[in-house]
């Protein structure tokens, strides 16, 4: 699946559901879903600042592409960042410094959290375009 | 009644998500009565002027409305004179302005100052301040597996060097009232003064600083329904009168020169700049309102239920862990853990049902360190707040449980 359709995928779940509760329980079930993440690798390097939870995210680069691992203590954070690494997992980096992230905005994602929440978001994003080589440093 | 001080707090009667905002926030902030957006209005409306200096007929009015709040809030804890009500932006700037001015009187090299584990960052950090500053030591009082602080500690920890006693009324995060009476008494058989921070316990018990006998008690009005950027500082005049200024300016000096600048009286010594003259008048409805809903016994026995109820549904749920569990002295405001839950995404969902809640470490991670916690979610209650919502909050608990667990 290209990019645009993984996003395309993630915004038809997403209007399924009218209530932001069964929007949440969809992030629940996507952070349960959520691949193990080894313990040893919780350190401090990989922990997102900006965040209410805490928030681990790693990369690795095979054949000129990022796959991305992350966990979260808060399982709906889980949700949100299993979310976004199944959208760029895959991706080349030069395909994620490109991207603008607008399917966040176009989900309603971001309008929905609380501000402080949303901060987190927006370092999470931050944190994937940074392991890409274009964030913010 | 409960629903006619509902009818008061115009806010109350948000829908949030199209559902009944509830609200559980009020330890953090209450909501205002009708009678405290009055008197703000009116203040920006008849009386916005600033105060004490101007000889024009505004400048009278916020100077009365101004100094009729020092003397509603002297009558509210029996202080023996208004000179010793000192404004201050809330209660972190009063214990600031205590810190810093007392510190520089009389704390130095050596000298030790306690506080409690249990302790808001704003009762702690100010004394790390000073404490660095003049190499000082901060020492710290622990508390029982129940919440309640080590009182029988107390004398163990201090000595010839200790120079101040920092404790709350209330904690922000256990919801226990501290025996700060029986506290002071220890201090003082050594002569060490005691500064309550009364954030919390101005607003749940009926505060006679005199007999309390301590020596600065600090609140905020914002948590006691009055306009923010409002607090008090109230200070022994023994104390007030040897502390030097803490800031400079305006209103605070007597007279100015570059020889020589003297300062004023109390209160105005350590009160610099334009003060909040739209704010502080704010205080009197909201002692009022304080005054009228604690002498209401259908209001008293509604709290007393909530808290009887939210206590026994949270200790008797195994998933859940209490803190702060020592019944006698509990005020509605509950800080747990949910086993497999974390606070975040409880609070989360819970806001989508509408209800206001805090998760987190609530300013105080040392305590949230001493619990060994990375965080709690909190629920504290308002007279507003109703038996009823209590129960919808219990209800929406266990739902979010079911979804995350």
């Amino acid at each position: 699946m290209s990019l645009e359709e993984k996003k395309q995928q993630i915004i038809d779940d997403f209007s399924i559901y009218d209530e932001w509760l069964d929007k949440y329980e969809y992030l629940i079930e996507l952070g349960k879903n959520l691949d193990a993440f080894p313990e040893e690798k919780k350190t401090e390097e990989r922990l997102i600042k900006g965040c209410q939870s805490r928030v681990w995210l790693d990369s690795e680069e095979r054949d000129g592409r990022l796959y991305f691992t992350a966990d979260s203590d808060a399982i709906i954070t889980k949700g949100i960042i299993s979310l976004l690494i199944s959208v760029y997992s895959g991706c080349t980096k030069e395909e994620i410094a490109a991207d603008d992230f607008g399917f966040v905005a176009e989900i309603g994602l971001k309008d929905n959290l609380s501000p402080t929440r949303a901060n987190g978001l927006v370092s999470m994003i931050e944190r994937i375009k940074e392991l890409a080589g274009q964030g913010r440093q | 009644m409960v629903e006619e001080i509902r009818k008061q707090f115009p806010a109350l009667s948000a829908q949030v998500y199209g559902k009944p905002l509830v609200y559980l926030d009020n330890a953090a902030s209450s909501q205002r009565p009708q009678a405290v957006i009055d008197a703000w209005t009116q203040s920006v409306l008849a009386g916005n002027a600033n105060i004490h200096r101007a000889v024009h007929y505004l400048a009278g009015v916020a100077t009365e409305a101004y100094e009729g709040a020092r003397d509603s809030v002297q009558a509210f804890l029996n202080a023996p004179s208004r000179e010793e009500i000192v404004f201050t932006s809330g209660a972190t700037a009063a214990v600031n302005l205590v810190a810093s001015s007392f510190g520089e009187a009389f704390i130095g090299e050596g000298d030790e100052v306690l506080v409690s584990v249990a302790e808001h960052h704003s009762n702690i950090v100010p004394w790390q301040l000073v404490c660095e500053r003049k190499n000082a030591t901060l020492k710290v009082l622990d508390i029982h597996e129940n919440g309640t602080l080590a009182v029988e500690d107390v004398e163990k920890l201090l000595s010839q060097r200790t120079k101040i006693v920092a404790i709350s009324h209330i904690s922000n995060v256990l919801g226990l009232v501290n025996p700060v009476r029986e506290i002071v008494a220890v201090c003082h058989k050594h002569g060490i003064p005691v500064l309550v921070d009364g954030a919390q316990g101005i607003v749940h018990e009926q505060v006679d600083v005199q007999a309390l006998d301590c020596d600065f008690y600090v609140f905020s009005g914002h948590k006691l329904y009055a306009a923010t950027g409002t607090g008090v500082l109230y200070g022994k005049r023994r104390w007030l009168d040897a502390m030097p200024p803490y800031m400079g300016g305006g209103e605070m000096i007597k007279s100015v020169s570059f020889a020589k600048t003297t300062y004023a009286p109390l209160p105005e010594k350590f009160e610099a700049g334009t003060q909040n003259f739209n704010g502080v008048p704010t205080l009197v409805p909201a002692i009022r309102f304080v005054q009228a809903s604690r002498a209401d016994a259908d209001v008293q026995k509604e709290q007393a239920a909530i808290t009887e109820y939210i206590y026994t549904k949270l200790t008797e749920d195994e998933r859940i862990t209490l803190y702060g569990t020592a019944l006698e002295c509990k005020i509605p405001l509950f800080s747990f853990a949910v086993k497999g839950a974390h606070h975040e995404d409880l609070a989360l969902i819970m806001d989508k049902m509408g209800i206001a809640l805090r998760s987190g470490q609530m300013c105080a991670e040392p305590l949230m360190d001493r619990l060994g916690v990375t965080g709690l979610l909190r629920a504290s209650f308002a007279p507003y707040n109703t038996l009823a919502e209590a129960e919808y909050f219990i209800k929406c608990l266990n739902r979010a449980i079911d979804m995350l667990v």
